[in-house]
């Protein structure tokens, strides 16, 4: 299971096929993989710190965001985004780096209507329309089940 | 083995939406978005349950993994305190991984610099 970054840039490299669609798709499977195997041994730590699994599973997610806030801000998500697609994109670290993006892009205009506003161009609807799901689920629960 | 797992499903998972990218030339606040709600449907379909149990972290931290944490709010919430719990378990499950995108956006715009996205 050890593999440096080096030897894993060109196991990456080796399973890249060239057309460009497969191309993209094989650098999502690695770094989306790589971004849920890291989230799995997070867990998996946690866990045996004793926290109860819902406990953990916040923690995780909690520390993968921070973790892609660190990244966002130091300029290498971006570059890691611009090759892996939705291998940055689908795990929670690319909702954390859409969140944390445009809330350091936009202090230029403010910390209340730059930051605090702009933050939610993207985790706004995800919140919009994750919640009504959410409670349109939670209604058909109670009245299906209830 | 459970890292073997999640790295695969969640590699998968992340080839779904690159496909859609590439395909459909949605945007990424529509994949994420769509994501999110198809998390819980799938949840409440019943479906992402078992996945999340296979895959651990594999199902969890893609952002259907937070949709299914949205559905599965909002039914322990119901199963507690009837209707009231759809309004507020999806927000309750959510909380932590919504906040600490805020706090952390929050503190990482007062500690460094717009830079130019190139």
């Amino acid at each position: 299971m050890k593999t440096t970054k080096e030897e894993y840039a060109v196991l990456c490299k080796q399973a890249l096929p060239h057309s460009p669609v497969a191309k993209d798709c094989a650098w999502a499977f690695c770094v989306g993989g790589a971004i849920c195997a890291l989230g799995q041994i997070l867990l998996d730590a946690y866990g045996a710190l004793g926290f109860e699994k819902a406990d953990a599973g916040t923690l995780t997610s909690a520390t993968l965001v921070a973790l892609s806030a660190v990244a966002t801000a130091l300029g290498w998500y971006q570059k890691l985004a611009s090759k892996a697609g939705a291998g940055t994109l689908v795990p929670i670290t690319g909702f954390a780096n859409a969140v944390v993006s445009p809330a350091i892009e936009f202090k230029r205009e403010g910390l209340i209507t730059g930051t605090g506003a702009k933050m939610f161009t993207i985790a706004g609807p995800v919140i919009v329309y994750g919640m009504l799901a959410s409670t349109v689920w939670g209604v058909a629960r109670h009245f299906l089940w209830g | 083995m459970q890292l073997i797992r999640a790295f695969v499903v969640g590699g998968a998972l992340c080839v779904i939406g690159q496909l859609l990218l590439d395909y459909t030339g949605l945007t990424p606040a529509r994949i994420l978005t769509g994501f999110v709600v198809a998390g819980v449907a799938l949840s409440a379909l019943g479906l992402y349950g078992p996945l999340a149990d296979f895959a651990g972290a594999g199902a969890t931290v893609p952002l259907l993994g937070f949709g299914h944490l949205l559905a599965q709010g909002a039914v322990e919430a119901v199963e507690e305190k009837g209707l009231l719990g759809a309004l507020t378990g999806g927000f309750t499950a959510a909380a932590g991984g919504v906040t600490a995108s805020l706090v952390c956006g929050f503190l990482a715009a007062l500690f460094s610099r717009s830079r130019d996205q190139s």
